[in-house]
């Protein structure tokens, strides 16, 4: 029998993703995929999989075991409270779990999403040419659906990893800086130009009715000059639509294709991974990027991750509790609606 | 309406919105078709996938591969080029039975638009239609050219979900929709063929710009198609137009 991981535990909202399930669009099919893909590189490229797939944990949290053999494990992305047989890892680590060891992510201090890749390939089959798994659709990755208790991931050519666990030193995993930065347009013309300056300035609360399709922003509703009906077109991961009700959505990785509401502005690339990462209640603010600036990040990134992950011994590292906490300073309490981020709650046309 | 010149909208840095008009016309969505195809042939590098909508076409890209100034000046060249409006490739005959309970809307449709429920199923198999744009969720496929009277508003709040098959009609357009969603568009009548099957290949029928007819069928039609469509068939007919 092939080596497998055994899902012990899984929240809401657990699911396989590759890269995305690109050229379908055009035939109403959501692209789905990882929602921060820096985190996912990472996890990828620490397991020797930089093509592969991973399976995206919420903040349901996950706990997995070995089957019939040793597997390599890299997990990154939000600081997750990261435990191999209850000794607890750096958030973003790499290691091998043996049979009969138990490997769990809960929800930490930040972060809403982490990413847990094998060395080896999941054993499923391509959907339009894609393991992502959109739910909605009950499309891809595992059944078209979240990992449940029980569930078996069958991988083909698994190996171990590490002897003992390592860091994974992503610089591109540091945290952001504060103000998600966004190009305005292509339906800015939809606002007065002081209901864009309130945009730009407000403190924005992400709702707890954000899942991966969508991340909806609590704050002032931006009023629009005449309807909220465009004709619809084209969705991106990052687009931010303003409804009639003026408080604006944010379409992340399980967007549909197509939309009909005014788009005041888009997340630039470089960004959305931190978008992304925050929680329900958490501050969002944003900030007028250029062109020439959404590139040039773009460039500095993809650059980043293009240089690679490296594993460094935990034993050069000074880690405790408190190297977790300085991860993050910012959010320490878990959100008891933390869970509400990974279900699906956004259906509307 | 159509615009005298193309619109180059950015949406954000590796998205280019070309947008031809601002309204759903017939001649507006066939300038977005016909860019759709050439762009597709040119197979630009960098160019990762285009969307086609119905007065724009999103053109998804990476600009660190191909840069902005160089996508627009080809798709300028391409647009001047295949101003011809694109004509459809493939002319697909839906069958559809409008009777209820399968047509679960078409009584009330009917009794909006104040026509016998026989009439609208009559006007609505007359139709040419031509395959616009999919949209909100796999196989949904918008056709344009509904006849005028048969424009119905959308419902309010939306409804359902929609059996898989439906046949729809609302804001001056009809809809096939692949899957159970629901929606506050009225369901008037229902196709055995399905347009989205992952069991079967090609997964999807209907390309963007198409032509599209429907064939009323019976109720007893209905079952015996859905039958042959359960088992992997496609019973929907495929005309090649030159």
């Amino acid at each position: 029998m092939s080596a497998a991981l055994r899902v012990l535990s899984a929240g809401p909202g657990v699911t396989v993703q590759d890269a995305g399930r690109q050229s379908y669009m055009r035939f109403g099919v959501t692209p789905a995929g990882p929602m921060d893909f820096g985190a996912f590189a990472a996890a990828l490229q620490a397991a020797g999989e930089p093509q592969g797939a991973a399976v995206e944990v919420s903040l349901g949290g996950l706990e997995l075991a070995a089957e019939h053999g040793e597997i390599g494990i890299a997990v990154a992305g939000g600081a997750f409270d990261v435990r191999l047989d209850g000794s607890l890892l750096p958030p973003s680590c790499a290691l091998t779990l043996a049979p009969g060891a138990r490997l769990s992510l809960r929800a930490g201090p930040s972060g809403a999403w982490a990413y847990v890749a094998p060395c080896g390939r999941f054993d499923l089959p391509l959907v339009l040419g894609s393991l992502a798994t959109h739910t909605r659709a009950r499309l891809g990755g595992f059944f078209g659906r979240g990992l449940e208790a029980g569930d078996r991931l069958a991988l083909l050519g698994a190996r171990a990893g590490p002897s003992a666990p390592m860091a994974i030193d992503a610089p591109w995993l540091a945290p952001p800086p504060g103000k998600i930065r966004v190009l305005l347009g292509p339906q800015a013309d939809f606002f007065a130009p002081e209901t864009i300056a309130a945009f730009l300035a407000a403190p924005w609360r992400l709702s707890p009715r954000s899942d991966r399709m969508a991340y909806r922003l609590e704050g002032p509703p931006l009023a629009h000059l005449s309807g909220h009906d465009i004709v619809s077109d084209g969705l991106t991961f990052g687009a931010i639509q303003v409804p009639g009700d003026g408080a604006p959505l944010v379409l992340m990785a399980d967007r549909q294709p197509t939309g009909g509401y005014p788009k005041i502005a888009h997340v630039i690339g470089a960004d959305l991974g931190a978008l992304a990462q925050k929680r329900a209640g958490e501050v969002v603010r944003f900030a007028e990027a250029s062109w020439e600036e959404a590139v040039t990040a773009r460039r500095w990134r993809a650059e980043l991750i293009g240089r690679g992950a490296s594993l460094t011994p935990l034993s050069r590292r000074e880690f405790s509790s408190e190297f977790l906490l300085s991860q993050n300073l910012i959010s320490g309490a878990v959100s008891a609606q933390a869970p509400a981020q990974a279900a699906g709650q956004n259906d509307c046309d | 309406m159509l615009y005298a010149k193309p619109r180059y909208l950015d949406a954000g840095e590796a998205a280019l919105s070309v947008e031809f008009g601002d309204s759903v016309d017939p001649a507006i969505n066939a300038r977005v078709l016909a860019l759709d195809a050439a762009l597709r042939a040119a197979a630009l590098a960098g160019v990762e996938e285009t969307v086609p909508s119905y007065r724009a076409l999103l053109v998804l890209y990476e600009p660190l591969t191909l840069s902005r100034e160089t996508l627009v000046s080809t798709i300028e060249a391409l647009v001047a080029m295949s101003a011809a409006a694109l004509a459809p490739k493939a002319r697909w005959r839906i069958p559809c039975c409008y009777e209820p309970p399968l047509a679960e809307d078409i009584g009330e449709a009917a009794a909006a638009l104040g026509l016998s429920p026989q009439r609208l199923a009559d006007v609505h198999a007359r139709g040419d239609y031509r395959a616009y744009m999919y949209g909100f969720a796999p196989g949904w496929c918008y056709l344009g050219g509904l006849a005028e009277a048969l424009n119905i508003p959308r419902r309010a709040t939306p409804r359902g979900p929609t059996p898989p098959g439906a046949v729809l009609i609302g804001g001056g357009l009809t809809l096939i929709a692949a899957g159970s969603m629901p929606t506050g568009w009225r369901v008037i009548g229902r196709t055995p063929e399905r347009l989205f099957a992952l069991d079967r290949e090609p997964p999807l029928l209907i390309e963007p710009g198409d032509a599209i007819r429907f064939e009323p069928i019976d109720p007893a039609g209905f079952a015996a198609l859905e039958a042959r469509a359960a088992r992997g068939e496609v019973v929907a007919r495929r005309e090649a137009l030159s």
